[in-house]
Parts: structure tokens; sequence; C-alpha cells
């Protein structure tokens, strides 16, 4: 392990252990005028956070072990979210079939791919092949109603949290042009921007937030903290950028790019989950936030800076 | 463990059911949490039933929710709405493994005793088989289910009959009524299942690993007097009410 993977690393711990002591600080404080709601959102985030941090840490096993079984955990996570996602989905009995191979094909292939390193393939496996699978073994149930609806929106589930949320373990395939820079540790990197530029734009909404963006959708979500959170998580990826393959001003260009697809994935699923009226995916699971909730926007930045890293900092094409 | 005991020593003390027994210990393993089979047979450790719980619960990722309502070994009926062939299983599975080790559903013998597998199955279950064909006088189902779950046992029943296609939850069979008559002390605990016609809806045999939710309510009894179908569809109301709590 390089010294710049472990000052990476080694800060984060660092910091995250720093945020569960002054959580921990926090929640004993009787009477500290802090919203306890505010405590526990705090509490859960961070726990998630370290949940996180050791999943990532599986990927710097030696040899071949740390991509697969990285690999094996998202898969196993974005079965999970799909679950979440299908579960508040109403689908009909004419879609079970389908569903079943959503679930038991698709999702767990969709995953040995990435881990056999086949671009060509899995790139094109679920919006391809399971975009015209799906449609076909739902007429073949012979139930039309709401079909194009019911289609769309298992599509829509395994495009997000199976299909997207792929790429991010991808990253561990990606043969970068700088070999000193290790795959574990740009995924790493780009795990931490995504949740940094989530918690900052949820920081500077609290703090200056004024105008909403989508009152129906979501009223904590403000341009205040949309823009806030973009410039504190470029200023930080910036930062950061002695960990990456790219130069100051590209690490700038990708958290920036970062950050605007998280938030816009946050609001794409919140806005899911008003149509269906809950709040959080877990709603069902006893009002837990759900694990879609905490990757939404992972889905989306992942399949972006994935492309964008491959285009310009890997040899091949 | 002890106060529950103790509880349950209250209940058929207070319940007038008549003899005043101890309720038998349930038996667990030492180093595995595995239920025994609590049938009266030799100890004998639960394998299938424990394999059967954890493949239901991660089939149908359900959460349990108790409303008004806490587990107990106390006896009881948890009646239930049907729309799976899971419904069963999940139900037993959803309970602590000291009320399972009590606590027996009530299947049609013709469909558990016609394969060795399902005989299996029925028996790790615990199942309480009822024939469907045969019915004689002073052999109501009924009757049998009161005479095998004596004073320890509690059961799982499913009122609405058959499974239930539709949405709605549908109208209730008498036998809950005549449980409830000829054993006015048995607590009726309603219990809601929510999702499980998705995991596995009639017809079907591949499952759809769905989070469903499973409710369990505060008790009823039959009131003094208490008409058949009143009864029933009060009944009925306990379940449906706890969909949208």
């Amino acid at each position: 392990m390089d010294w710049k993977t472990f000052a990476l690393v080694g800060g984060v711990l660092l910091l995250l252990s720093l945020a569960s002591a002054i959580c921990h600080f926090l929640k004993r404080q009787p009477e500290g005028g802090i919203n306890p709601g505010l405590v526990r959102t705090l509490t859960l985030r961070i726990r998630a956070w370290w949940l996180m941090c050791s999943i990532l840490g599986v990927a710097y096993l030696p040899l071949e072990m740390g991509k697969f079984t990285t690999v094996l955990i998202f898969g196993l996570v974005s079965f999970w979210a799909l679950r979440e996602f299908i579960t508040l989905t109403p689908t009909r009995l004419g879609d079970h079939r389908s569903l079943f191979w959503v679930f038991f094909l698709f999702t767990p292939l969709q995953f040995v791919l990435v881990g056999m390193e086949n671009y060509g393939l899995y790139s094109v496996l679920i919006p391809v092949y399971g975009f015209l699978f799906i449609p076909a073994r739902i007429a073949l149930a012979g139930d039309y109603q709401r079909f194009q609806e019911r289609t769309a929106t298992i599509q829509a589930g395994l495009m997000v949290c199976v299909y997207c949320f792929s790429y991010a373990p991808a990253l561990l395939t990606l043969k970068l042009t700088d070999q000193t820079v290790s795959p574990a540790r740009l995924l790493f990197f780009f795990v931490v921007i995504v949740e940094m530029s989530d918690a900052f734009a949820w920081a500077c909404g609290k703090l200056f937030g004024r105008r909403v963006i989508a009152p129906e959708i979501s009223s904590n979500r403000t341009w205040e903290g949309f823009i806030g959170g973009a410039a504190c998580t470029t200023l930080l990826g910036t930062g950061l950028y002695w960990a990456t393959p790219f130069n100051e001003w590209q690490a700038a260009g990708m958290s920036l790019i970062v950050s605007v697809m998280g938030s816009v994935g946050g609001l794409t699923m919140s806005a899911i989950k008003r149509d269906r009226g809950v709040r959080d995916y877990g709603t069902l699971t006893e009002g837990r936030v759900g694990v879609l909730d905490r990757i939404d926007s992972l889905c989306f930045a992942a399949p972006v800076f994935f492309h964008l890293t491959k285009v310009y900092f890997t040899d091949n094409l | 463990m002890d106060e529950r005991l103790e509880a349950t020593r209250q209940v058929s003390l207070t319940g007038g059911a008549g003899t005043l027994r101890w309720p038998r210990r349930p038996r667990t393993s030492r180093l595995f949490d595995f239920p025994a089979v609590n049938d009266g047979q030799p100890l004998r450790w639960n394998m299938t039933g424990s394999l059967l719980a954890l493949v239901a619960k991660l089939f149908s990722g359900y959460t349990v929710r108790w409303i008004d309502c806490q587990p107990d070994t106390c006896q009881r009926v948890y009646f239930a709405n049907h729309t799976s062939h899971l419904d069963a299983i999940v139900l037993w599975s959803a309970l602590p493994h000291d009320v399972r080790s009590l606590t027996r559903p009530v299947a049609a013998k013709d469909y558990w005793e016609s394969s060795p597998i399902r005989r299996h199955m029925a028996r790790s279950l615990n199942a309480l088989l009822i024939d469907r064909k045969e019915i004689k006088v002073h052999q109501s189902p009924v009757d049998l289910m009161l005479r095998a779950i004596g004073d320890t046992q509690s059961l799982i029943v499913f009122p609405e009959g058959g499974r239930n296609t539709s949405e709605e939850l549908g109208s209730f069979k008498s036998g809950l009524y005549y449980l409830a008559k000829k054993r006015p002390e048995l607590e009726l605990v309603p219990v809601h299942m929510d999702n499980m016609n998705r995991v596995l809806p009639r017809g079907e045999y591949l499952p759809v690993p769905l989070l469903s939710c499973i409710s369990f309510g505060a008790p009823i009894w039959l009131e003094r007097g208490e008409p058949k179908v009143e009864f029933l569809k009060r009944a009925r109301e306990s379940v449906s009410r706890l969909k949208e709590l």
C-alpha cells in the first residue's frame, strides 16, 4: 500500500471517527439545544458511511480477490435496492414471471459480466436485451392493462438499481494509463466524492437554503444547497487530486460532474418516492431509511464517472 | 423466559382452562438456536424447520410488527389473510423461537401427505393436518384442533378457506367462531400479511423476492351472546384494519 492510498483512506477513517465521536457527544447532551431528530439522522448517516468504508476496504484484498469480493458485495446491495424499488412498484400478477428473471437472471448476470471485465456485454445486457425481454415476457403472460406503464417501471428499476449501480464496481476493472493509481483508490475517491457531495448539499441547504428547487417533490432540496454542495465538492475533489489519475483541473471538473449527477439522481428518486406516496424506500420495513435511499446519487453518478475515466484516462477504448 | 412462563401460568389460572398444568418448557438447543419440535416425541433438532424459516425469511424479506400485542407463549389462535403458498411457513417463522415451537399451523391433510417431502415438511412445521374429505360426527375439524392443542399449544388458521386471488380480504368461514365458542379463553390474534400475494401468487411456483410485512394486532375474544355473523365480521375487520396501520 503506497502512501497516497494510506493518506486518503486514513484521512477518511480519521474524519469518520471524529464525526462518530461528535455524534456520540451530542447524543449525550440532555438539552444541548440541538434537534434530536437531526442527531439521529447524522448518526444513521455516519453508520452508513462506516459500512461503506468497510465494503470499500474489501477492494484492497490482494490479487483478484479484492475485485471479485467487491463486485459480489455491490451485487448484493444492488439486489436489495431493486427489491425495495419493485416492492413499491404497483406490479400486476402478469409481471410475476418477468420479475423472476429480472431478479434471478439479469441482476446476477450483470455483476458476473462486470467481474469478468466483459465491457462489450455488460454495457448492453440490460439496456438492450433486458429491455427487450421484459415487455416480451409480460406480453406472453397475456395481461395488457397499463402495459407500457408496467414495462417502463420495471425497466427503470433495473436500469437505476442494477445497470447504473454496477458501474461503480466496474471502476475496479479499468486499466488506467497512470499505472501508479490503483483502481481500488479510484473507487474510493469516487464514493467519497459522491457521499461528501450529498452531505455538503444537505448542509448548505440547511444553512442557506431559501429557494426550493421543486417544492412538490422535496422541500429540503434548494438551489443554494445544490450550488453550494457542488462548489464545496469541487473544492474537495481538487484538494484530493493527488490521489487520482487526474490533474487539478481535471479533478475539479470530475468532482463537479459527479456532484451535479448525484444531486439530480437524488431529486429523481425523490420524485419517484413522492409518486408512490412514501418518504423513504425503506418505509415498508419499519420506516427505516432504505438501501436505495443511500445509493440513489451513487447510481446516477457512477456511469458518467466511469465513462469519462474510461475514455480519457485509460489506454484502450 | 421465566416472566413469560409466569404470564402463561396466570392466563391458565384465570382463564378457566380446567387443569392447572405448568406449560411445557419449549426446548431449544444450547449451541444453536434451533427450536425443537414439541409434539410430545423425543427431543430432536428441527433442522428442516429452521431451514424453512430461513428460506421463508430470505424470499419474503418480511418485517414483523407487533401492534398492541406482544409475543407470548400463552395459548392463542393466530388468524390471517391467505394469499400465498408461503403464508403458513412465513407466519410460523415470524414468531420467536419459544413461541414457534408451541404453535401449529393448520393445513389440509390431502395436500401435505401426498408426498414424502411434504410430509416431512409438515412434521417439521409441526403442522396440524386436517382431513377435508372425511368429516365424521364428533370428529369435526374444530374438535380435532382443540383436542390436538390441549392446553399448551397455539394454532395458525386461515379463516378465508382457500387462498384468495383478489386484493380484497374474503369473508371468513365459521370455524373461527366455533373455536372461540368452545374455548372462549383462547386469545384470537389477528394477523395481516402484506405483499405475500406478490412474492408467490396462486398458481406460480417461482418466488419473486419482494419485501413483505407481517402485522400482529390486538387479540379479540368472542363476546357473550355475540351472533356468529357479527363476530366473523368483527374478526375480518380486525385483520383488514392492520393493513392501514
